[in-house]
């Protein structure tokens, strides 16, 4: 099977939806640009024309709530958020407005729009430019949140994001973009609200979202020298988040790392760890480890970039102590 | 041009509506306990959403705020569902999930009205954006206060629209309040039309107390939407009766003075146009009282039909959180 990246799969979800469903189309800023967001929207506005393809000023208020206006009028918009700091404009939009839609008015209108949301961080961008604001989201009600952490799921997850009657956030990050595996050419989704096991284990579990799927595997690799045997699931989604999945396999273990690259106080992570506290706290061998960004914004130097953001490393160790207590 | 008779009579009517149900509502609202939403009442306005709902069909939308009653009985919105609405019951627009502010009704163009200052100017420009998209001559239209105006979408949507050349019209009513703050206190220049000008929008400052005057500035409006010439900014100078919300008119708390609130009830839409409709003899004064009739009759069915009807079952609380 012919193998893409990260950003080439997007791309072709986006292509091959627009394809298919003349409701779709996509705006926001850098959507024709060649370095916004990389290869995601490369060739789709010669495709589609600038209509279905808008790239829009910097309004990002406006541009979110004209994509509510667009799906309560009959199409599925895909608003897309070169940098999720950004975003903080869109928050009347996307939490009032679309959120509320369905319920508030009783069941009749929703909202089926993709707000996509790219966590772009690292190389000394500092506080302004790095936020993953996905907990953020995920606590607002009539929200779906979907994190995929590899080119098969960038594309599957993006198509079921499209295809849902709701409005759902797609997050995902720059540091993916390049990772390459193989992705079927035709048309295909990946259920929202299913996590999947990405390695098997007995010892521990990781429980990890977007990029810290990756550090979480690597970590896991290390960890089977030591002959420590982690199982690690992708949460693939923040809300609703696959419960099953997760009190199955830390029941299994006894015990968990919680990796997510937001911060922690009130982050994704410490919902799950709730999620885990609330069902299964006897199945539980050792406490809930959490490995997180610090409550801290994201600093500009390197050095201090090292320190701040969590890698396969910081799991290692965290499991290392778990197994050791 | 001066609409047909048939017209006129129609604007009336449902000026009438509006007149009848809110003075109803305002009444209900000094008994204790009788309805507990926030309701914000469209008294003194009634022209504005007449005049431009009266330009629409079923298939243009129109997008409304917090004080949403007037616009949706403008455009066919159901007086029974609205009462059932502002009582909480299962028979709603909204099923008792909205409220006052929140109605419905989507097969009469009414997607849904927002209580976030503004949040509809964007959503309506989307609407468009939409019908753009897909071929159709439909408009969209957003009623929005002179408050709303100082919000930041007001003015990337203004942007937004001509950029785009949008079907939408841009509708604000100035009734020279931001909740209790006068307009010469929140805004630096209080000519509204000019903001949307500077955008490059046709735009206009009209009498929102003249209901001709409305109806035939969203003729033009609309007619050049549905020609594909772009959005217009309609300013409608007018002025609410009563509060920001409730049944109270807030001159014992100084915010405004009598004799401000005599003057604009010297303006009374209603009367204005019911004067004119007997002075050019389109309706006679027994004409009036038999509308009048049937309107505050169509009012008490709407009230007992809202009272009998149930409310929504506690354990369908968390039904709609999402589609599907």
């Amino acid at each position: 099977m012919r193998k893409l990246k990260f950003g080439d799969a997007i791309n072709e979800a986006l292509r091959q939806m627009m394809e298919e469903d003349e409701r779709v189309f996509l705006i926001g800023q850098g959507v024709t640009s060649p370095w916004y967001v990389g290869a995601t929207t490369t060739g789709l506005v010669d495709r589609f024309g600038p209509e279905r393809v808008n790239d829009s000023p910097v309004s990002e208020n406006g541009v979110t709530g004209l994509a509510v206006g667009a799906a309560l009028a009959g199409m599925k918009p895909v608003v897309m958020h070169p940098r999720m700091d950004f975003m903080y404009y869109a928050m009347d939009p996307i939490a009032n407005q679309a959120a509320n839609w369905h319920y508030m008015f009783g069941g009749q209108l929703s909202v089926p729009m993709v707000i996509w949301g790219i966590i772009n961080r690292g190389n000394e961008q500092s506080a302004q430019h790095a936020q993953a604001l996905h907990a953020m989201y995920a606590h607002i009600p009539g929200l779906k949140v979907v994190m995929p952490s590899c080119p098969y799921d960038a594309k599957g997850l993006l198509i079921a994001a499209i295809q849902d009657d709701n409005p759902v956030l797609f997050v995902d990050e720059r540091w993916l973009y390049e990772m390459e595996e193989e992705v079927p050419e035709e048309m295909y989704s990946v259920p929202i609200s299913k996590a999947v096991i990405r390695k098997e284990g007995n010892d521990l579990t990781i429980l990890a979202t977007s990029w810290m799927v990756t550090e979480a595997l690597e970590a896991a690799g290390i960890l089977e020298n030591d002959e420590i045997h982690a199982e690690v699931i992708d949460l693939r989604t923040a809300k609703p988040m696959d419960e099953a999945m997760v009190l199955a396999s830390v029941s299994k273990t006894g015990r968990v790392i919680i990796a997510d690259g937001g911060w922690r106080t009130c982050g994704f992570s410490a919902e799950v760890a709730a999620v885990i506290a609330e069902n299964i706290p006897h199945m539980l061998k050792a406490p809930v480890k959490r490995v997180t960004l610090p409550d801290a914004p994201a600093p500009a130097s390197a050095v201090l970039e090292k320190e701040y953001f969590p890698n396969s490393d910081t799991i290692y160790h965290a499991a290392k102590k778990l197994i050791s207590g | 041009m001066i609409p047909e008779p048939g017209t006129l009579i129609a604007l009336y009517t449902t000026m009438l509506r509006i007149r009848k149900t809110e003075e109803k509502l305002a009444e209900l609202l000094n008994i204790p306990g009788e309805i507990i939403c926030p309701v914000h009442l469209y008294l003194g306005e009634e022209a504005v959403a007449t005049g431009i709902c009266a330009n629409l069909n079923d298939a243009d939308f129109v997008f409304s705020s917090h004080r949403s009653h007037g616009h949706f009985l403008a455009k066919g919105g159901s007086l029974k569902k609205m009462m059932a609405e502002i009582y909480g019951k299962a028979t709603g627009s909204s099923k008792g999930r909205g409220g006052s502010m929140h109605l419905s009704e989507p097969e009469k163009g009414l997607p849904g009205s927002s209580a976030i200052v503004a949040g509809t100017i964007s959503t309506a420009a989307g609407a468009a954006y939409a019908f753009k998209l897909r071929g159709l001559k439909n408009v969209s239209v957003t009623f929005f206060g002179d408050g709303a105006t100082n919000e930041g979408v007001f003015y990337e949507t203004l942007n937004l629209a001509v950029l785009n050349k949008l079907p939408v019209i841009f509708i604000c009513e100035n009734n020279l309040y931001s909740t209790h703050l006068s307009i010469k206190n929140c805004l630096g220049d209080t000519d509204i039309r000019k903001k949307a000008e500077a955008f490059g929008m046709s735009s206009y400052r009209i009498d929102g107390n003249n209901v001709i005057e409305v109806y035939e500035t969203a003729a033009q409006a609309v007619k050049r939407a549905r020609n594909g010439e772009g959005p217009t900014f309609i300013e409608a100078q007018t002025y609410r009766w009563l509060g920001h919300v409730g049944p109270n008119d807030d001159i014992d708390k100084g915010l405004r003075s009598q004799r401000e609130l005599d003057s604009w009830k010297n303006r009374c839409p209603v009367k204005r146009i019911e004067k004119w409709l007997i002075s050019n003899g389109i309706l006679s004064g027994a004409g009036i009282q038999e509308i009048q009739d049937t309107v505050i009759a169509e009012v008490e069915e709407a009230l007992i039909y809202a009272k009998e009807s149930p409310f929504p079952k506690k354990e369908d609380l968390l039904l709609n959180v999402y589609k599907g």
